[in-house]
């Protein structure tokens, strides 16, 4: 038997890389990337809990976290094509047109 | 005493852990990519270990099956796997490993000092639960309306990434 702290652990270790990843890498796609660890860590928190309290609502909610994040990935993954298309590169540190 | 779920599950979280790191740190956004893959491919498993395998499943055909691939096709379609290293904000690096530090220190807290979570996994969940037909009968009766929310939103995206990336003939650019 595990204790489900022990998952809950690996889920903040992968949100913690995830969010680093955010905030160190450059290239749109990465970050993009990293969001998505982000997002698998707390669906690893949710089924962790669902199965620690035999309650299934857990699982539904992953189910619908995973659609959104297709739809998420769908609409950002265009955001990055239109960009480059303007700008010639997705490094985000040259997406700086807003700054006065 | 190790029993062998603790020993697979300490195997597979070094796996997932390496290969979150892997694509943290790799160069060129392929590699990422992919280390990102074997990520979701282990998360699935423990999904499994779980009682999950319903959501194990959808996890691989739909995570590791047909969002990583639309990253695998953007990447080489922009030809941006590398980029070169520049330095816009110096102290940005040691900052984000520094404030990741604090977090990391901050979920140690509260985990496994104040164990804000407690129970034992049960690893020999009933038959039922988490099969597909368990996920059916409450995903179209208790949540039938989140569940027909995002079918109009899965929609709404694919509207939105065909207006992003058309070509606009005959309107403005």
């Amino acid at each position: 038997m595990v204790p489900v702290t022990y998952y809950v652990a690996l889920s903040a270790v992968l949100f913690i890389i995830g969010a680093m990843g955010v905030l160190v890498r450059r290239n749109a796609l990465i970050i993009f990337m990293s969001v998505e660890l982000m997002l698998n860590a707390a669906n690893l928190a949710f089924v962790a809990f669902a199965s620690v309290n035999n309650i299934l609502d857990g699982q539904i909610f992953v189910f619908f976290i995973i659609a959104v994040a297709a739809a998420e990935v769908a609409v950002g993954l265009a955001l990055i094509v239109a960009i480059f298309r303007t700008k010639k590169s997705i490094d985000v540190d040259q997406i700086n047109m807003l700054k006065g | 005493m190790m029993t062998i779920d603790l020993i697979l599950f300490l195997i597979l979280a070094v796996v997932a852990i390496a290969t979150a790191l892997g694509m943290l740190v790799s160069r060129n956004a392929v590699y990422s990519a992919l280390f990102l893959v074997l990520n979701f491919a282990t998360v699935a498993v423990f999904y499994l270990l779980l009682g999950a395998p319903f959501i194990a499943l959808t996890q691989v055909t739909v995570y590791a099956g047909a969002i990583m691939v639309l990253f695998l096709f953007v990447i080489m379609l922009l030809g941006t796997d590398e980029l070169p290293e520049r330095k816009v904000l110096n102290w940005q690096k040691p900052m984000a490993i520094f404030l990741a530090l604090v977090l990391m220190a901050e979920g140690v807290y509260l985990i496994f000092i104040q164990k804000s979570a407690s129970g034992l996994i049960n690893n020999a969940p009933g038959a039922d639960f988490g099969s597909p037909q368990a996920i059916g009968d409450m995903l179209f009766n208790k949540y039938l309306l989140p569940f027909e929310v995002t079918s109009i939103l899965l929609l709404v995206a694919m509207v939105g990434a065909i207006v992003l990336t058309g070509n606009m003939k005959g309107g403005q650019s």
